[in-house]
C-alpha cells in the first residue's frame, strides 16, 4: 500500500509574524520557516503504518517554490521513501492545492492520503476535505487515532464535545490532529541519508490545473490587542471588582 | 436568491451557535433558509420555524443522517445548492468537516471562520492564530463560509413564522461507515456556548488536582471547564476541553484562566471573552497582558478561597 503525505512549508510556529510596510501582506522575508506541525503528525502516522507492515511506500509531496525542498528533506529524514515537489510561484489557496494534489493522486494512485488538519499560517483547514471531495473518497478529519484492519481504516476523530469513530474504505483521505501521535525527532545521520533520497520536481503548469486565485487579499491588519486591565492583590478585591464594577452575580 | 444556513443539532436540541449563524446570514438581505439534516426531526423543525429571521426550514430526514457523515451532508447541500447565493454555518468541527467538501464539489473557494462580513463579497478573517487579520474578497459567484459565532448576536428563538419543506435526501455514501460517537458525559454547559468558562493549565500538576480545584468553582458558577493544550497533552483533561487555535474558541461573559501562562495559541481561543480573570503565580505570565483582572497567587489556595466566597 502506497501512502501520499502532503506537507506545507509555513512560518515557524515560534515566530511572531508581522505585517509588511504597506499592510498588503504578512512579512515573511528572512523569517524562519519550517514544516507545518500537523503535517509532521501526518508523516508520523504514515511511518507507523509502514513499521506495522501495512504500508510499502511513503511519498511526501509539497507545493511551492524550490525553497520547499527543506520540508521535503525533513519528511525524507523522518523516513518517507521519496518526495515530489510541485513547483509554482503562485500563492496557492486550499482549493488550488486540492486540485494539484488530485493530479498527483491520479499519477501515484496511493491508497491513503494523509494531511495535517490545518496549516498554522492561514488556519483554513480545508484542503483535506476538498481533496476527498474532488476524488469522491471517504474522509476522516481531525484524526486522533488510526488503525488499519482488513483493508478498512478505523479512524477516531476529535469533534466538539467528544470523539467519533469511522470506518473508511480505501482509498481515503485522513487529516491529522496533534494528538494522533508524537512525531519522531530527526537525527543528524538521517538528515544526511535523506540527501540521497530522490525529490522529483514537477512544474505545476504541467499538471493542467486551474490554480487561479479566487480570494483576493485586499489588506492585512494587526488585530486590536486586548488591553491588560488591573492587577488585584487579593481574592476579596477580585470578587469585589467583579461584583461591583462588572455586574457579575457571584 | 437565498441564503442557506446549515443547522447544527444533536437530534433534539439546536446548538445555540446556529442562532448566531442565522444572524450573520441576514447580511445579504435575502430570504434565509435553514437546512436541518437528521432523523425524526419534527420537534426540532417546529422550534426552528419559530426563530426570527428564518423564512424557510428545510427538513432532510433519513435514517443514515442520524449520525451524519460529512460526505452525506455535502451531497445533500450540493443537491439543493442551485437555489442559494450563499451557504454558511457557524464554525465548528461539524461545519469544518462538511463545508469544504461542499465548496470543492461546487468549485468555490471557501472562507473559514469569518469574523466580519462586508459589502462586495469581502470578509475579515484571522490567520496565524489570530495574530493577523486579513480582508479578503471572493471572486466566486456563490459564497461558502463558516462564521465566528461569537461575533454575531443570537437570533431570537420565538416569534418567527418560517415555512417548512422537505428535501429529497441523496443516497447514502457507502465508502464511510459510522461506528460510534462518544460524548463527554457532563452536567455542565457546552464549552462553546457557556456563559462562564473556568480553564486550567499545566500548573495544576495532575488530573486529580485539575478536577479537585476547578470542579467546585465551575459548579458554583455553572461554568464549562476548559484547558490549555499543555494540560490536555499532559492528560489532566480530555481533548474536547481544549481552548485555543486548534481546539474550541470560546467567548463567555467571564473567563477564568487558572495557572495558564497565556501562549498565543491559547489566547486565540478566549480573547473575545467579555471579562478575563487570570490567576497565576508567575507575575510575568503573558496571560496578564490580556486579562481584565490579574491576581498573582498560588492557585491551590486562591481558587478554593474564591469558591468558598461565592454564594
Amino acid at each position: 500500500m502506497k501512502i501520499l503525505v502532503a506537507v506545507k512549508r509555513v512560518v515557524d510556529y515560534n515566530v511572531k509574524v508581522r505585517i509588511n510596510a504597506d499592510a498588503s501582506d504578512v512579512a515573511t522575508d528572512g523569517v524562519k520557516m519550517g514544516i507545518n506541525p500537523f503535517d509532521e503528525n501526518a508523516i508520523e502516522a504514515a511511518l507507523q503504518l509502514k513499521e506495522q507492515g501495512k504500508a510499502s511506500e511513503i511519498i511526501a509531496v509539497s507545493l511551492g517554490t524550490n525553497a520547499n525542498q527543506d520540508v521535503l528533506r525533513h519528511a525524507l529524514a523522518m523516513g518517507a521513501d521519496r518526495a515530489i515537489l510541485v513547483e509554482t510561484d503562485s500563492k496557492l489557496q486550499p482549493l488550488a492545492v486540492a486540485k494539484l494534489l488530485q493530479a498527483i493522486v491520479a499519477q501515484e494512485q496511493p491508497s491513503l492520503i494523509l494531511l495535517g488538519k490545518q496549516a498554522i499560517d492561514d488556519d483554513a483547514g480545508q484542503t483535506g476535505q476538498m481533496l476527498a471531495a474532488l476524488l469522491d473518497y471517504p474522509q476522516a478529519t481531525f484524526a486522533s487515532h488510526l488503525q488499519l484492519e482488513n483493508n478498512e481504516l478505523l479512524v477516531t476523530r476529535e469533534v466538539d464535545g467528544g470523539t467519533e469513530t469511522l470506518a473508511l474504505n480505501l482509498p481515503a483521505v485522513v487529516t491529522a490532529d496533534l494528538r494522533l501521535n508524537d512525531p519522531r525527532f530527526v537525527k543528524l545521520p538521517n538528515l544526511m541519508m535523506a540527501r540521497k533520497k530522490q525529490i522529483t520536481t514537477l512544474n505545476a503548469a504541467e499538471l493542467v490545473v486551474d490554480t487561479a486565485s479566487r480570494l483576493t487579499l485586499i489588506k492585512v491588519a494587526e488585530p486590536e490587542a486586548r488591553k491588560a486591565g488591573m492587577m488585584v492583590t487579593s481574592v476579596e478585591q477580585l470578587l469585589r471588582q467583579l461584583r461591583d464594577h462588572e455586574g457579575i452575580n457571584l | 436568491m437565498n441564503v442557506l444556513v446549515l443547522a447544527e443539532h444533536d437530534g433534539q436540541h439546536l446548538n445555540p451557535i446556529t442562532l448566531h449563524a442565522i444572524t450573520a446570514a441576514q447580511f445579504w438581505q435575502s430570504p434565509v433558509h435553514v437546512l436541518v439534516a437528521g432523523n425524526a426531526l419534527d420537534s426540532l423543525v417546529d422550534s426552528l420555524s419559530d426563530i426570527i429571521g428564518v423564512a424557510k426550514v428545510i427538513k432532510a430526514e433519513a435514517s443514515h443522517l442520524a449520525t451524519p457523515l460529512a460526505e452525506d451532508i455535502a451531497n445533500l447541500i450540493v443537491s439543493i445548492s442551485t437555489d442559494y447565493q450563499v451557504i454558511l454555518a457557524a464554525h465548528s468541527s461539524f461545519s469544518r468537516n462538511a463545508l469544504p467538501r461542499v465548496a470543492a464539489l461546487l468549485d468555490v473557494a471557501m472562507i473559514s471562520d469569518a469574523l466580519e462580513i462586508k459589502a462586495d463579497q469581502t470578509y475579515v478573517r484571522s490567520i496565524y492564530a489570530g495574530n493577523i487579520l486579513t480582508h479578503i474578497q471572493s471572486q466566486d459567484t456563490q459564497q461558502i463560509l463558516t462564521v465566528h459565532s461569537s461575533h454575531y448576536i443570537a437570533a431570537s428563538t420565538h416569534g418567527g413564522k418560517a415555512q417548512i419543506s422537505s428535501a429529497t435526501v441523496p443516497a447514502a455514501f457507502h465508502k464511510t461507515r459510522w461506528i460510534s460517537t462518544k460524548h463527554a458525559q457532563s452536567d455542565r454547559p457546552a464549552l462553546n456556548s457557556a456563559k462562564v468558562v473556568v480553564s486550567g493549565g499545566r500548573s495544576l500538576g495532575s488530573a486529580e488536582n485539575f478536577e479537585q480545584i476547578l470542579s467546585p468553582l465551575a459548579s458554583k458558577l455553572n461554568a464549562a471547564i476548559g484547558a490549555t493544550r499543555a494540560a490536555v497533552d499532559a492528560g489532566y483533561a480530555p481533548n474536547d476541553f481544549q481552548v485555543g487555535q486548534t481546539g474550541i474558541v470560546v467567548a463567555p461573559e467571564l473567563y477564568i484562566a487558572v495557572g495558564i501562562s497565556g501562549a498565543v495559541q491559547h489566547t486565540y481561543g478566549m480573547k473575545d471573552s467579555r471579562i478575563v480573570v487570570a490567576i497565576n503565580q508567575d507575575p510575568d505570565a503573558p496571560i496578564f497582558q490580556v486579562a481584565d483582572y490579574g491576581l498573582v497567587a498560588d492557585l491551590f489556595t486562591a481558587i478554593p478561597a474564591i469558591t468558598a466566597a461565592i454564594q
